[in-house]
């Protein structure tokens, strides 16, 4: 099994919930954080007081899927999470070692 | 304000010509309007103020803000009925301070009148000025003073500069008999209450990380709220200075909407120009810019000039606080200085120069020909600010050795005020 974490633009979530269903993933988690690479923080000026905001929102998406499913989900949330512009994200694939369903102990494949 | 009518009325307490005054009689559409006058200041602190500054501060300190203003209304409410009040408006001593005549507000009672409402009603009224003026300082020292410390503070600052300044400007001491010209509070109220902030703010220091950390107003959204709901309260603060339901309070209802929407169209512009972009935060500053300058002097001024005071009260304020406190390096949190402090004290310059005698009766300033006011509202000025200055440092100083320090732990600081003082949250967001 394979995690994929997907760090994107929060207006795409939509996109790439819509793009993974398509596909049969019918579940994932997502979490809100901030984040900066290439593109560059904006300045906020309250009385005179000016603040460079370094760090932009982003949602993160996670998702544990077969090994022999992992490049065909990265590719599609890569298409549907692209804009062209910098600030696009990143993906990253780890390895995961065990994944239990609560509700029952299914372990492994059948739990995800 | 009616200050002649009041003074003669308190000085036949003393001569024996009361036989002429025996007749002060209540008149029911002032007293009625007094009444609601009273309660729209009453608005303009712990509603008012107490969202204007809160939304300024730090998330982790709105509460904090809340806190300090609401329990300085509160203070100022019984101390003013116990002792503030004899003080400012009990007979002179001196020119310097009320006598004790009226200490718990002995003998005052159902049926005394004052001008031509009821005595009750012109307490409450000024406990209201009281209330805010000493509320106003807080925003100097946001985010690191200790609860106890402002407490003991406030019952101090009450005492010993607010009353005396007000019986000098309003209770028949030395500056209304010098003739100086004030409204509503230029001088008791704004430059008092900056330059204490000022002071304040010297003393206890700058908070941990200024200049280096950001430091986010939690809510421009309720700073915009407290800003309008200021203005509304403000209708209340200038045409209730009148202490009648007549032509000056309508002037002064007039010119107040005036000076409070140039101010912020000023404020505005001034940092669209400067900055780029026209803030929410500026806007709403501007129309408190503007309510300031016009405090001293809304009952003397007509419309014209009205929109000079506004306009320039926008440009002064943003000025201040966007380019000369960054330069001088003072952490005067929320600006009582740079918005009260100064714009008060163009305020009352203005009246001294376009104080209009058609409006109110021997009240006239520079253009209408009598320079000399000027330099009486100069004086008032600087005797207030001097007053004030020393007082404000000796009492900080009292208060330190009171409550053992005025600033709370640094650790508690970082931390956050709502959290180590008060144990709460100001929102439970998921």
């Amino acid at each position: 099994m394979k995690k994929i974490e997907a760090i994107i633009k929060p207006f795409k979530l939509d996109d790439v919930k819509e793009a993974l269903n398509e596909i049969g993933i019918q579940g994932m988690t997502i979490s809100e954080v901030k984040g900066y690479g290439r593109q560059k923080g904006h300045k906020e000026i309250y009385r005179g007081a000016e603040y460079v905001v370094d760090f932009i929102p982003k949602v993160k998406i996670e998702i544990i899927v077969e090994a022999s499913r992992a490049d065909e989900v990265v590719s599609k949330i890569q298409d549907a999470a692209n804009t062209g512009k910098i600030g696009d994200g990143k993906i990253f694939v780890f390895p995961v070692e065990q994944a239990i369903r609560v509700r029952t102990g299914e372990k492994g494949k059948d739990a995800i | 304000m009616k200050v002649f009518g009041f003074m003669i009325a308190v000085l036949c307490l003393f001569f024996p010509c009361s036989s002429a005054f025996a007749a002060d009689v209540l008149n029911t559409g002032d007293t009625a309007w007094m009444i609601v006058a009273t309660a729209l200041v009453m608005v303009m602190t712990p509603a008012g103020l107490a969202l204007f500054y809160g939304g300024m501060s730090r998330y982790k300190n709105l509460l904090n803000t809340y806190a300090m203003t609401f329990v300085a209304y509160c203070l100022g409410s019984v101390i003013w009925m116990m002792w503030g009040y004899t003080l400012a408006f009990g007979p002179d001593q001196a020119g310097l301070v009320g006598g004790l005549e009226n200490l718990f507000l002995r003998g005052i009672g159902v049926n005394s009148i004052s001008g031509t409402i009821p005595t009750y009603v012109f307490v409450v009224f000024q406990m209201t000025f009281a209330g805010i003026t000493v509320a106003l300082v807080l925003g100097s020292v946001v985010d690191r003073m200790k609860f106890s410390s402002w407490i003991v503070f406030t019952v101090l600052w009450l005492t010993v500069v607010y009353s005396p300044v007000c019986h000098w400007v309003w209770g028949g001491g030395w500056m209304s008999k010098m003739g100086a010209l004030d409204f509503a509070g230029g001088t008791v109220v704004h430059i008092n209450a900056g330059v204490a902030g000022l002071v304040l703010a010297l003393v206890i220091g700058k908070r941990v990380g200024y200049g280096k950390e950001a430091m986010f107003p939690s809510s421009i959204s309720l700073t915009a709220l407290g800003a309008a709901l200021l203005w509304f309260g403000w209708f209340g603060f200038n045409a209730g200075s009148e202490l009648a339901a007549d032509g000056v309070a309508a002037s002064a209802f007039l010119v107040t909407n005036t000076s409070a929407a140039m101010g912020a169209l000023a404020w505005m512009f001034a940092e669209w120009f400067v900055n780029k972009k026209p803030t929410v935060l500026g806007i709403a500053s501007g129309v408190v810019a503007g309510l300031v300058a016009i405090t001293p002097a809304a009952g003397f001024v007509g419309m014209s000039a009205s929109l000079v005071i506004g306009l320039v009260a926008g440009v002064l304020g943003f000025y201040s606080v966007a380019v000369i406190k960054q330069k001088l390096g003072y952490d005067d949190s929320l600006d009582a200085f740079g918005v009260h402090g100064m714009c008060g004290v163009w305020g009352a310059l203005a009246t001294g120069v376009f104080a209009n005698p058609a409006i109110t009766q021997g009240a006239k300033g520079l253009i209408f020909g009598n320079p000399k006011q000027l330099w009486i509202q100069v004086m008032s000025i600087v005797g207030t600010a001097a007053y004030t200055a020393i007082a404000t440092f000796i009492l900080i100083h009292i208060t330190r050795f009171i409550t053992g320090g005025l600033r709370v732990d640094e650790e508690n600081e970082i931390l956050g005020l709502d959290n180590t003082i008060h144990g709460e949250r100001a929102f439970e967001i998921d």
